[in-house]
């Protein structure tokens, strides 16, 4: 039985997976749960001054439990503030860089000969650009601040790992000869790609849709940090760690708050993602 | 095999000049312009230097001065920093990126392919499971949070390791940006190396040598670590990238004196030239990993030489 | 349970024993029974065991205790002696010195057991310098003088070669050589040639009996294939589930098998082809349900950065098959079986010829059409669990030819349709909601079938729909495949590399060699008296699970690797036609009538024909 063999090549660290894919997911809906509701349930606001609490280090019983910054503002509402931000540029560009991936790697993976060649060699030569720094020249030139501009920007980036990734899959579906049983049970071309490629190619998108949300937030978080993101008063994870790292000498918990955060945050996702991998490979069951 | 590196290496220069060509327009598309931001010059004196330095010309004309003058080596003036050129600029700084740079590669290589291999060989074992949670860190956290957190737990709580800043003559202080640069490429280089080795070590010509009774040193050796490198090299294209882009933040975080700055603060101010001399720099680097990368794995595995490219 | 005899009781036999393997016990962690359970075989010199049973029956795990090449987590226990030496237990530096220097090894699939970024003679040269402490220059010397004794063509050449660059053949041979470079007592061939050819099949196996009786070596011969081990083997065990359960003279188990199973093996493998089903005859006048006329495809490649050529994979086909007919296609790997398929379908473009469904020419219809028209004619694959979607039920796969062809079928009706179909294909209820990859071989031919059949097509056309399964899951195969296509009065075009099981399903067969037709007849005619010197080759490399005649046809098998025609000017066939004269460099020979329904393509076919067809 396929069941059995697989219990024995299975080793520890494999085993303790879907444990540590199911705290990964809460810890996620926690993180979702803080971006939604968080900012609004705390009576100050982001952006809100507090003179009377210059630089307060966190404390549980304190007004601003975990503390404020140089200008007094509350750590704990620009914290989760900045996490909704992180978490809706992460989703939204993995929306962008999926949507594009997809369809450039279905129709390249399709329909084949010149028409791939030539989207392949595309993907090639940007893939051997370096493109993040490209996103910067333009999130530099353009994008100071600018949300939708550094959406598109940070989206551009990631659809083309996906892209080829959807490709090889197709190729190799358009192989398998269950593709060509479709075809020769009489299904017309949009027919197949519709019953029988896309489903097969749904599992690995999930996996690397859920990777990519990470890698998203890192990357706003990395143009944030060179200050090429958000603009202040507005927070996000990156920004704030930018400003923590300035003043760790004096105020270390503006760093590690933030830090922390997003630790959890870029950790949760990751295990996730390579959790689901292991669950929805085919070739693993 | 030559013929296979020399049609890869001509192939570099078409893509160069397709990224500077779409760089050079892109970058003026922006709104401003070297002299119309920030600082306040009378219109005299603004006309004047852009005369000076042909920016009123058409912009085809610019862009064939451009090139020409990059023909002869010349990357042109720096129009925010007066009295330097791009490539003084350049060679003031490159040397710093590099060592930074080329430092925080051998570490990861040199750290992570061991590391992976015996994770591989001891699968399981402690060495192999702390891996798995190292990976799991490092990989997720971006050097712009480990650069700090690194910074103050050795440099400020410990006192083992400066800081910031850059003396040329102390390596002491690449010690800490290095690391921080190398720990996720590290991590990767040692969970590809992991992978791929346990896979060979599963594939059927191994179990026939170790059946031709070559011994174990020699089977790992000569049979399966040419084919396990296989992925790691292919790794070293994204690797370059990686290194460019994250060299960028360390050396903002512990305020090294590398090209990285330039790049930000050349495209904030218009710096065009400046601009320019960056993409031609970074972009050349990347794109000679990656033909390096080909170029070894076309050589670890000899049915790449055959393929059509 | 265990019938065997303990051997070797009297002195003389005990030194002449080779490896003697006791109680051997082989188990995996979590599994729940015994892979290997209990078996004891022994070995002597200058004999041949062979192993035979299913996939799965602990054949290769046995041997492979025995060079301490088990799986790791494996637990292994009993003895396992090679000459007075215990081997379970040694440690590795003990067992590197018996590896290879005293016991080599050949295994399945030559392609994926060679170092790919070695070349041949490194890898050949390597064990010879390790164990008899050659030097490098006389190392590689004897190895190129072995790769002589396996016939490879090219010596020298194939020396600097990396094995991607060989043949199937050449490969096995080189693996061969690997295997007998430090001349061992003992040999184990698992499975070697599985993944070949029928002819080289031949080849091969002739290849391993000759080394036995030069060298005086043990050889174990593990296979699933009765007829290589009627061939080879002196004495034979057969093998189920972890156990042996019957062994003795080869002779003696072949002829008299005292096991149910062994009888039932033997039956699927040598059963004589029983007179053809009777068949709905197509009414007279009607169109033919597929004719292909003049087919020939090209497939195109890459030759350098910009060049691209075109080769020829299929030339001149012609063909008719009438209702009701069947017709078998057979020809070596890569001749044209599986193109001359897709293109009779119009899956691949063929760039010359005609091709009619039912007297239609799709060329002429629209795209709407030929989909309509294909429920007509549906295709068997030859991978049983890759020709069905990993991500679709038994069910759903099953219904979705009726959603796509009667989409004026309600729900229930559709399902009354699948289940009944799905019964009369033989899988249980308890199958339906599974997916492709928790069916075994044969439930995922099932399920193909049944996928094909529901729409009751009037053509049915099989890719080589066995070669993947076991001998007994083969013979059901086959016997459903038979009665369904019967029933439901479809024609049948059979493709396989093996003429034999041919015989048993088509009333026509037609012979490919490297892209064109070399012989069309009548089965049993072809059987009986072949026209074309490569149909008598194929012929004469069926091995017939028959130790009395077996080792005599063996015998009479050229060893050498045939060489290929890049660009065949005349006859395909001539650098392998041992009756080849000037003429067939010149001309290619014409498809000629030889009268009783029989057409062959070969410029002296009438100088042995007359006898043949008369005597
Ligand atoms: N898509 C393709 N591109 C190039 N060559 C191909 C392609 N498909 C098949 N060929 C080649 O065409 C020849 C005929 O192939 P085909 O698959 O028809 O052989 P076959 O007789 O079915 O062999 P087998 O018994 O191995 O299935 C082979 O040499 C094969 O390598
Ligand atoms: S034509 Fe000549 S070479 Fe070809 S099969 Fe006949 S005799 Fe042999
Ligand atoms: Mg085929």
């Amino acid at each position: 039985m396929p069941g059995s063999t697989r219990a024995c090549v299975m080793n520890r660290s494999e085993r303790r997976r879907p444990r540590a894919m199911v705290l990964a997911a809460a810890l996620i809906a926690v993180l979702v749960l803080l971006a939604l509701f968080g900012p609004e349930a705390s009576p100050y606001s982001y952006s809100a001054l507090d003179w009377a609490h210059l630089s307060i280090p966190p404390g549980l019983t304190a007004e601003h439990w975990l503390g404020t910054d140089s200008l007094g503002r509350d750590l704990y509402v620009r914290t989760v503030y900045g996490l909704r931000l992180s978490l809706i540029i992460g989703v939204l560009a993995t929306a962008v860089s999926v949507l594009i991936g997809v369809a450039w790697g279905t129709l390249a993976g399709w329909v084949g000969g010149r028409l791939d060649a030539w989207m392949m060699r595309v993907v090639d030569v940007l893939y051997a650009l370096p493109y993040l720094f490209i996103v910067l020249i333009l999130a530099a030139l353009f994008g100071r601040g600018n949300l939708a501009v550094l959406l598109l920007a940070i989206g551009a980036v990631g659809w083309l790992t996906l892209a080829r990734v959807v490709r090889a899959q197709t190729l190799s579906l358009k192989r398998r000869e269950f593709i060509e049983a479709a075809r020769a049970a009489g299904l017309s071309g949009p027919q197949v790609l519709w019953r029988h490629v896309l489903p097969n190619l749904a599992g690995s998108i999930a996996v690397y849709a859920t990777l990519m949300v990470p890698q998203m937030i890192v990357y706003e978080s990395f143009l944030s940090f060179l200050g090429l993101g958000v603009e202040p008063p507005r927070a996000s994870l990156g920004s704030l760690i930018n400003a923590g790292a300035r003043q760790m000498l004096t105020a270390p918990w503006l760093l590690l708050v933030p830090a922390g955060v997003l630790i959890v945050l870029l950790l949760s996702f990751n295990i996730l993602g390579d959790g689901l991998r292991d669950v929805l490979d085919p070739t693993r069951r | 095999m030559l013929g296979y590196a020399l049609r890869r290496i001509a192939g570099i220069v078409p893509v160069l000049l397709i990224l500077l060509t779409v760089s050079f327009f892109v970058i003026r598309l922006a709104p401003g312009g070297p002299f119309a931001s920030g600082r306040a010059l009378p219109a005299r004196t603004r006309a004047e230097l852009e005369r000076l330095y042909g920016l009123n010309r058409p912009l085809l004309v610019q862009y064939g001065d451009y090139l020409r003058a990059l023909a002869h080596g010349n990357l042109g003036p720096s129009y925010s920093m007066r009295d330097e050129t791009v490539a003084g600029l350049i060679a003031s700084g490159l040397p710093v990126s590099a060592a930074l740079g080329l430092a925080a590669l051998a570490l990861a290589v040199l750290s992570g392919v061991p590391l992976g291999v015996r994770a591989a060989l001891r699968r399981d074992g402690a060495l192999d499971r702390s891996l798995a949670v190292f990976a799991a860190l490092t990989l997720a956290l971006p050097s712009f949070v480990t650069g700090p957190l690194l910074a103050l737990a050795f440099g400020l709580w410990l006192r083992w390791l400066p800081v910031a800043g850059w003396q040329p003559d102390t390596p002491r202080d690449l010690i800490l940006p290095a690391v921080t640069l190398a720990l996720p490429l590290s991590a990767s280089i040692a969970r590809l190396m992991r992978a791929s080795l346990l896979e060979v070590l599963g594939a059927s010509y191994i179990r026939t040598a170790r059946a031709r009774g070559l011994g174990r040193a020699r089977v790992l050796w000569r049979h399966a670590l040419r084919p396990a490198l296989v992925p790691v090299v292919s790794y070293l294209g994204p690797a370059a990238t990686y290194l460019v882009t994250g060299s960028l933040v360390v050396e903002t975080v512990f305020e090294l004196p590398g090209t990285g700055r330039y790049l930000v603060q050349g495209a904030i101010d218009r710096d065009y030239t400046l601009v320019m001399g960056m993409v031609l720099v970074y972009g050349t680097l990347t794109l000679l990993a990656n033909l390096a990368a080909d170029l070894i794995h076309a050589w670890l595995d000899p049915r790449v030489r055959h393929e059509p490219l | 349970m265990s019938s065997i005899q303990p051997d070797g009781e009297c002195g003389a036999e005990q030194r002449e024993r080779l490896l003697g393997i006791e109680e051997l016990r082989v188990r995996f962690p979590g599994a729940g029974r015994a892979a290997v359970d209990g078996v004891s075989l022994s070995v002597r010199r200058g004999e041949c065991l062979g192993v035979v049973g299913e996939s799965g029956a602990g054949k290769s795990l046995t041997f492979l205790a025995a060079l301490g090449l088990l799986p790791e987590g494996a637990e292994v226990s009993g003895r396992v002696r090679l000459g007075p030496q215990e081997v379970l237990g040694l440690s590795e530096r003990a067992l590197d010195r018996i590896r290879g220097r005293r016991v080599g090894v050949i295994f399945q699939d030559p392609m994926s057991s060679l170092t790919p970024h070695l070349t041949i003679g490194a890898q050949l040269a390597e064990p010879i310098a390790r164990h008899s402490g050659l030097g490098r220059r006389a190392a590689r010397a004897r190895a190129q003088a072995l790769l002589e004794r396996v016939q490879l063509p090219d010596a020298a050449r194939s020396m600097r070669q990396y094995p991607h660059e060989l043949s199937g053949g050449m490969r096995q041979r080189a693996m061969i050589a690997i295997a007998l470079a430090c001349e061992p007592e003992l040999l184990i061939a698992d499975e070697p040639t599985t993944a070949l050819d029928v002819t080289l099949q031949a080849q091969i196996l002739a290849l391993l009996a000759q080394f036995k009786r030069e060298q005086r070596m043990g050889l174990v011969l593990i296979t699933h294939d009765f007829g290589a081990v009627a061939g080879v083997a002196d004495r034979l065990a057969v093998m189920r589930a972890g156990e042996v359960i019957e062994s003795g003279p080869v002779a003696a188990v072949l002829k008299h098998p005292g096991e149910p199973y062994t009888r039932e093996l033997l039956r699927a493998a040598g059963e004589p082809p029983a007179a053809q089903p009777p068949r709905a005859a197509g009414a007279d006048g009607a169109a033919p349900v597929l004719s292909v006329e003049g087919l020939e495809v090209r497939f195109r490649y890459a030759a350098g950065l910009f060049r691209r050529r075109s080769w020829r994979a299929l030339e001149a086909v012609t063909l008719t098959l009438g209702a009701g007919q069947s017709l078998g296609v057979v020809g070596e790997s890569g001749c044209g079986k599986t193109t001359l398929t897709r293109a009779a379908l119009r899956l691949i473009r063929a760039e010359r010829g005609q091709v009619l469904w039912l007297g239609q020419n799709p060329a002429q219809l629209s795209a709407r059409r030929i989909r309509r028209l294909r429920r007509d004619l549906q295709l068997i694959f030859q991978d049983p669990l890759g020709s069905l979607d990993p991500h679709l039920s038994v069910e759903q796969l099953v219904s979705e030819p009726l959603e796509i062809h009667q989409s004026g079928l309600s729900a229930a009706q559709r399902r009354e349709r699948v289940h009944a179909m799905l019964a009369r294909v033989g899988l249980e209820a308890a199958l339906y909601a599974r997916r492709a990859h928790e069916l075994s071989g044969g439930q995922c031919q099932r399920v193909g079938i049944a996928r094909a059949m529901i729409l009751a097509p009037r053509l049915l056309v099989c890719d080589e729909p066995l070669s993947a399964l076991d001998v007994r899951a083969q013979r059901q195969i086959r016997l459903l495949l038979a009665e369904l296509s019967a029933e439901q009065g479809a024609s049948l075009l059979f493709v396989s590399h093996d003429l034999a099981l041919v015989r048993h399903l088509c009333e026509r067969a037609l012979v490919l060699y490297l892209g064109r037709m070399v012989e069309l007849g009548p089965t049993d005619a072809l059987f009986a008296r072949p026209l074309h010197p490569y149909t008598r080759e194929l012929i004469e490399a069926i091995a017939l699970p028959d130790p009395d005649l077996q080792p005599a046809r063996l015998a009479k098998v050229r060893l050498g690797e045939p060489r290929r025609l890049e660009q065949p000017g005349g006859c395909a066939f001539r650098m392998r036609c041992a009756h080849a004269t000037a003429v067939c460099a010149e001309r290619i020979p014409p498809w000629v009538s030889a009268g009783q329904g029989r057409w062959v393509a070969c410029h002296h076919f009438s100088d042995w024909a007359d006898d043949m067809l008369s005597g």
